[in-house]
């Protein structure tokens, strides 16, 4: 009888292709802006898997990686002399502003390294070596950076090594490419070493934006963060922390988790409403053939069976379509790097239960209505 | 005695409550045996087929007993009284009700299936049966493809497909002409003649009158005649005449 079920949801084609289309779309929606969101969260962190510190110290009332509060260079000392620490070094980081070829301005990422030890480093080098920025006026840039229309505006080409343009009035020059994550500002990132990026900041009272720290070996990270926090009064993060406190700013001061949630819960709103309602008329339009299959004696329990599994299948359909969709939409922008997009398979699972809760809610109506039909209705002319 | 296909006595049903509670069968009594073809005849709104629905377990009536092949079908609740439709009962309807986005041969499968037989063996003995009822050769086809009378066979085919000993047919005729009228009744009236059967029909189309062993007359909401034997010729000759 299932085989029957299935023949009777096919054989009704404008309606198959409703409901197909209708949690497709759906399926589309829900999983497309869960993984634009996770990409822009993930954005908001690329700081640390940018360069990558075991322990971050902050200024005590900074909350997340893009926030700074500057801080004497003498607190890179009291770090250094927490027990437990094997080093710390000094970190810039700062948006500035970058004058391309033809004189227009454009917004970077400074980021001041440590020069003794560039410890912050970016992870990739493209083209060019790190140890280069120990050069007078000399940065490294990343590929965003180097595009054309980012600091190789007026060029007419991206940004090359030994090509120059200017931060602040000062002259910077080019002396590697490397590969970054993408930061949540969507600025491109200019590496240089601590003191020069003093020299392209404008001057302030205290410089210091972060102190990256390294525990001894063996050391618990953990133990050692809670350590600087309680012997200096800063803030020390692990990572892990510093991603949690991150995530956890961006959900409670900015209205981007919302918007996102908004458009989800829409898609699913959207999935119920089209999918139930064209089920359901599915449903009173076969109510004849429903009533005559009760009369001949299909029972309720097997004629509920046979709507969930035409619901179920076209909602199995539809979410295949949707994810391909969105799969698709994903590979399409992975090339040109943005919006963000961020692929998770429990997500996966959790909107394909999603689209199952849906089906079986389009279902549950004409379920109710199937139930409570008497079989004399087919011998009502 | 001849053995009762079906016994019915004192059956009340009501629809609607309150002061738009309408009474459609005031007690009616009514008795079926095996072997015959079995029409209710009455006017409109006499109460026919609520009868019918009563007699065939598509409907619970308020009040009364019914028997229905030695199973008294009113102590029975809604799951027995489907499986007993689903193991004894074959149903054809006015408006054929056949599924249109199914074949020939699976529309006739359905009430094989409905039992827990295979797909090939439903299918198997549904081809047979379609081919007893002259439609050999269109088991592909689909319902809309075919003339009425031609829907109407398919119909009786699943009707008796899963050989039940109690066909209910609701003015099987009714949308036919007369031609295909008589051949949809030289069908149903060679069922009935197979041994322990019985074919009851709702109709007031005095043409198919005289296929009938008996005929059970209503009117409002009880059966107020039965006529058989020579009362039944006289019946006929009247009804036919009028």
């Amino acid at each position: 009888m299932f085989l029957i079920a299935l023949k009777m949801l096919l054989g009704d084609r404008s309606k198959y292709w409703m409901l197909v289309g209708g949690l497709a779309f759906s399926s589309l929606l829900m999983t497309q802006q869960y993984f634009v969101f996770q990409g822009l969260l993930s954005w908001t962190t690329s700081h640390m898997r940018n360069m990558r510190a075991s322990i971050w110290v902050v200024e005590s009332r900074v909350d997340q990686v893009n926030e700074t509060k500057a801080m004497r260079d003498t607190d890179v000392n009291r770090v250094r002399s927490v027990d437990g620490v094997d080093f710390a070094v000094p970190l810039f980081q700062g948006v500035l502003k970058a004058r391309t070829a033809d004189g227009a301005d454009k917004m970077i990422q400074m980021i001041g390294l440590h020069s003794g030890t560039l410890y912050g480093r970016p992870p990739r080098m493209i083209e060019g070596d790190i140890t280069q920025i120990r050069l007078p006026n000399s940065v490294i840039i990343d590929t965003l950076a180097a595009e054309t229309n980012r600091l190789g505006a007026g060029l007419g080409r991206p940004l090359r090594i030994g090509d120059t343009f200017e931060i602040n009035d000062r002259e910077a020059r080019v002396v590697g490419i490397c590969q970054t994550e993408r930061h949540f500002f969507g600025y491109p990132y200019v590496f240089s070493t601590y003191d020069q990026a003093l020299q392209y900041a404008p001057r302030q009272r205290k410089m210091l934006s972060m102190i990256l720290a390294e525990p001894k070996p063996g050391s618990d990270v953990a133990e050692v963060a809670r350590r600087i926090a309680a012997e200096t009064g800063l803030r020390a993060y692990t990572v892990p922390q510093l991603e949690k406190s991150t995530l956890r700013w961006v959900w409670t001061n900015t209205g981007i988790p919302i918007s996102f949630l908004t458009t989800i819960i829409l898609g699913f709103v959207v999935g119920v409403a089209v999918s139930g309602q064209t089920f359901y008329s599915f449903v009173l339009e076969n109510l004849r053939n429903l009533g005559a299959l009760k009369a001949m004696g299909a029972g309720n329990g097997l004629l509920a069976g046979m709507l969930l599994l035409q619901s179920v299948t076209v909602g199995l359909i539809g979410f295949g379509i949707g994810i391909g969709l969105t799969a698709l939409f994903g590979l399409t922008v992975a090339k040109g790097g943005q919006p963000p997009f961020k692929m998770e398979a429990l997500f996966l699972f959790q909107a394909l239960a999603a689209v199952i809760l849906i089906c079986a809610l389009a279902a549950l109506f004409g379920i109710r209505r199937v139930a409570k039909l008497e079989p004399a209705i087919v011998f009502r002319g | 005695m001849e053995a009762a296909a079906i016994s019915a006595r004192a059956v009340v049903k009501s629809f609607g409550v309150g002061d738009a509670r309408t009474l459609a069968l005031k007690g009616a009594d009514f008795r079926a045996v095996e072997g015959e073809l079995h029409l209710i005849v009455g006017p409109s709104g006499c109460g026919k087929t609520t009868l019918l629905s009563v007699l065939a377990g598509t409907l619970e009536c308020d009040q009364g007993e019914v028997s229905v092949l030695g199973t008294r079908i009113t102590a029975l609740s809604n799951a027995e009284v489907t499986r007993f439709r689903r193991g004894h009962i074959g149903f054809i309807f006015q408006q054929f009700n056949l599924i249109p986005t199914l074949s020939l041969l699976e529309n006739v499968s359905v009430p094989l299936l409905l039992q827990g037989a295979g797909r090939r063996e439903a299918e198997a003995k549904a081809a047979e049966r379609l081919a007893q009822v002259g439609l050999s050769g269109r088991e592909r086809q689909r319902p809309s493809q075919l003339s009425g009378g031609q829907q109407q066979r398919v119909a009786i085919a699943r009707a008796l497909v899963h050989e039940p000993r109690l066909v209910i047919c609701d003015e099987p005729t009714s949308a036919l002409d007369s031609v295909t009228g008589h051949q949809i009744m030289d069908l149903l009236s060679g069922a009935a003649r197979a041994p322990g059967r019985c074919v009851l029909i709702v109709t007031h189309d005095p043409r198919i009158y005289g296929y009938a062993d008996r005929i059970s007359e209503m009117e409002d909401g009880r059966v107020t005649a039965v006529h058989s034997g020579e009362s039944l010729s006289s019946f006929i000759h009247a009804a036919t005449r009028s």
